[in-house]
C-alpha cells in the first residue's frame, strides 16, 4: 500500500517531494538527491516532461527511486501518450511496486523544447483517471479485455490551480477530478495563507471531499518570483515577498555575503509549511524545489517537520 | 467553408519545373470566397505564369471543384486543349477530384488550412474540426475540440493566463468562453457533466457517408 495514501488515510501530515528526471541518460544527480530524502518524506512525484521539455521518462526515475528505498509517484500526462501507452506504462511501473500516480493534462509542445512534436491529449487528466478507475474496477484494459492476474490497485492523485479566475471553473474539474478517481490533491505553488484559503473555503463550499496537499515553491530570488508571476500560469508570488528577496540581495551585496535571498526563500517556505500545520489548512504539503531538492530536508527541519 | 490559403509562389514553380503548357481549373465556392481561386485570382495566376514563360492553354472555373460529376462537365473545356499539366486554385479536394477526372498531372495552388466561419470579406475562423461526434449541446454552442488547443473536453487545463490560452495568447481560452456562455443561457449546470472521454473508434479516414445505400439506385 501506498506510504503516501497510509500517511492520509491515518490522518499525518504528508510530505511529498518533486523531482525531474535528467535530460539525458545520467541519473546520478537525481539518485543522490534520493539518499538525502529517504525517510524525509512520504513519496516524491517524478515529473512527466514538466513545461513540455524533454526529458527521460518519468517511470524511468521512479524506477530509480523505487530500487533506492524511496515511494515514487508516477506523474501521467496525456500529452504524450495514447489511453494505450498510458496504460502500458501504469501496468509497468506496478511490476516494480511503484502504485501511486498523478494525473495531469500536460502543457503543450508548443511552449516546450521540441516544437515540432505532436501533441496526443488522447485523454485529459479527468479521463487518465477514470480509465485507471475503470481498470481497477472490472480488471479490463481501455479496450474492455481482461488483464492477466487482474489489475494492480493504485493511489490516484490530481493537481489543481488555486488561483484562476474563474475559480468556479477549477473547483468544477477538481469535482470531476474527485469522481473519477482522485484520492489526493497537489496543488499548484501557492504563497500566501490569503489565496490558499479563499480555495480551500471554495472547495468547501463546493462540498468537495479530498486531501489536499499545498504546493510549496521555495523561492531563489526576486528575479525568479517575477519571471514565474509573468510565465507560469497559476502562480502569484505576492509583491510583498518579492520586496523581501530584493531587500535580502541589497543586504547580501552589502555585506558581500552570497545567498542570503535563497536562504529567505527557504525560511520563508518553511514558516508558511509550519503554518500550513499549525493550523491544519490542509492535508499536508507538496514541495517543488525545482532543481534544488536538496535543500527539502532543511527546509522540513526549519519547518519542524518529521515523518 | 474551407479555408485555403495561397501557396509561396517558388513552390508552385518547382512542381510546374519541366512543364510549358498549363490550364487552371479554379472554384467558384470556398475559394473564390478566399480570393484563392475565383475569377480574379484565375486571370492573375495566368498573367504570372505567362511572365514566367508558361503558355496558358485554358482556365476553367466550376462552380464548385469538390462535386465530381460537376467537375466531369466543366472539364470537357480542356479536353483539346494540349495542356500537360492543370493547376488547381481551390482546396485540397477540389485538387483530387480534377484528378479524379484526368491523366494528367494536377498540381495545388493552395494550402488548405480548414473549416471556418466567414466573419466579413477577408477574415476567417476555425470553428469545427469535423470530429463526427458533436459535443456542443453539451457546451453552450461553443466546441471545444477546436476552440481549445489540447481538445479537452472536461474543463480547463491550468495554463490560461487572462483569459487567454497557453498555446497561443491570441486566443481566448475556450473552456473560459463556455462557462460564460453557459452563465448567459442558463445552463450553468452542463459545466460538470461534459464527457469523461472522447472515444476515437469512428476516427479512422478516409471516412465516407453514402445516403443511398438501402435506397432503390
Ligand atoms: S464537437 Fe466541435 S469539432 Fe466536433 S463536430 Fe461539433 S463543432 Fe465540430
Ligand atoms: S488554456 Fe484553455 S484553451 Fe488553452 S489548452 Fe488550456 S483549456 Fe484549452
Amino acid at each position: 500500500m501506498s506510504q503516501l495514501q497510509r500517511a492520509l488515510e491515518s490522518g499525518r501530515f504528508a510530505v511529498t517531494a518533486e523531482m525531474a528526471p535528467p535530460k539525458g541518460y545520467d541519473f546520478s544527480r537525481q539518485i543522490a538527491v534520493s539518499g538525502l530524502l529517504k525517510g524525509k518524506v512520504h513519496s516524491v512525484n517524478v515529473t512527466d516532461m514538466q513545461s513540455a521539455c524533454l526529458k527521460a521518462s518519468s517511470l524511468g526515475l521512479c524506477i530509480h527511486l523505487k530500487q533506492a528505498g524511496l515511494e515514487p509517484i508516477l506523474q501521467i500526462t496525456g500529452r504524450d501518450r495514447s489511453r494505450m501507452a498510458i496504460l502500458a506504462d501504469v501496468l509497468s511501473a506496478a511490476s516494480f511496486g511503484i502504485d501511486t500516480v498523478l494525473a495531469l493534462t500536460g502543457d503543450h509542445p508548443v511552449v516546450g523544447d521540441c516544437k515540432d512534436s505532436k501533441p496526443v491529449y488522447d485523454l485529459d487528466s479527468v479521463g487518465i483517471l477514470q480509465m485507471l478507475s475503470d481498470m481497477e474496477a472490472t480488471g479490463c484494459d481501455c479496450g474492455g479485455n481482461p488483464l492477466e492476474g487482474g489489475a494492480p490497485a493504485l493511489f490516484k492523485g490530481a493537481s489543481v490551480t488555486p488561483v484562476y479566475d474563474p475559480l468556479p471553473l477549477q473547483i468544477n474539474k477538481l469535482r470531476q477530478k474527485v469522481e473519477a478517481g482522485a484520492r489526493y490533491i497537489q496543488t499548484q505553488g501557492v504563497f500566501d495563507r490569503e489565496s490558499l484559503c479563499r480555495f480551500l473555503e471554495e472547495v468547501d463550499r463546493a462540498g468537495i471531499q479530498v486531501p489536499i496537499m499545498a504546493g510549496i515553491i521555495p523561492l531563489k530570488s526576486a528575479g525568479m518570483a517575477r519571471f514565474m508571476n509573468e510565465n507560469v500560469p497559476g502562480i502569484a508570488v505576492p509583491e510583498e515577498m518579492i520586496a523581501r528577496l530584493d531587500a535580502a540581495a541589497a543586504e547580501g551585496k552589502a555585506q558581500g555575503v552570497k545567498g542570503l535571498p535563497a536562504r529567505l526563500g527557504m525560511e520563508m517556505a518553511a514558516e508558511f509549511i509550519a503554518r500550513i500545520k499549525e493550523e491544519k489548512l490542509c492535508a499536508g504539503v507538496h514541495i517543488m524545489a525545482i532543481g534544488a531538492e536538496q535543500n527539502v530536508p532543511v527546509i522540513l527541519e526549519q519547518a519542524g517537520i518529521s515523518l | 467553408m474551407i479555408i485555403t490559403q495561397k501557396k509561396p509562389a517558388e513552390e508552385l514553380l518547382a512542381m510546374l519545373a519541366g512543364v510549358r503548357k498549363v490550364a487552371l481549373v479554379g472554384c467558384g465556392n470556398c475559394a473564390a470566397a478566399c480570393q484563392t481561386g475565383g475569377e480574379k485570382e484565375l486571370e492573375e495566376m495566368k498573367q504570372f505564369l505567362e511572365e514566367q514563360g508558361f503558355e496558358v492553354v485554358g482556365s476553367i472555373l466550376p462552380d464548385e471543384c469538390c462535386h465530381k460529376l460537376l467537375v466531369k462537365r466543366d472539364l470537357r473545356a480542356l479536353k483539346d486543349c494540349g495542356a500537360e499539366a492543370v493547376v488547381g486554385l481551390s482546396c485540397g479536394d477540389g485538387v483530387q477530384t480534377v484528378a479524379d477526372n484526368l491523366q494528367l498531372p494536377v498540381y495545388p495552388a493552395n494550402n488548405t488550412m480548414f473549416l471556418g466561419q466567414v466573419e466579413r470579406v477577408g477574415i476567417f475562423h476555425e470553428y469545427c474540426r469535423m470530429c463526427g461526434d458533436c459535443v456542443l449541446g453539451e457546451t453552450g454552442g461553443i466546441c471545444p475540440i477546436t476552440k481549445c488547443a489540447k481538445s479537452l473536453v472536461n474543463g480547463p487545463c491550468g495554463g490560461q493566463k487572462n483569459g487567454k490560452c497557453e498555446v497561443c495568447p491570441d486566443n481566448d481560452c475556450a473552456w473560459i468562453l463556455i462557462y460564460n456562455r453557459l452563465q448567459a443561457i442558463g445552463q450553468a449546470d452542463k459545466l460538470g457533466r461534459t464527457r469523461k472521454t472522447k472515444g476515437y473508434a469512428g476516427a479512422y479516414y478516409p471516412k465516407h457517408l453514402n445516403l443511398r445505400e438501402g435506397k432503390k439506385a
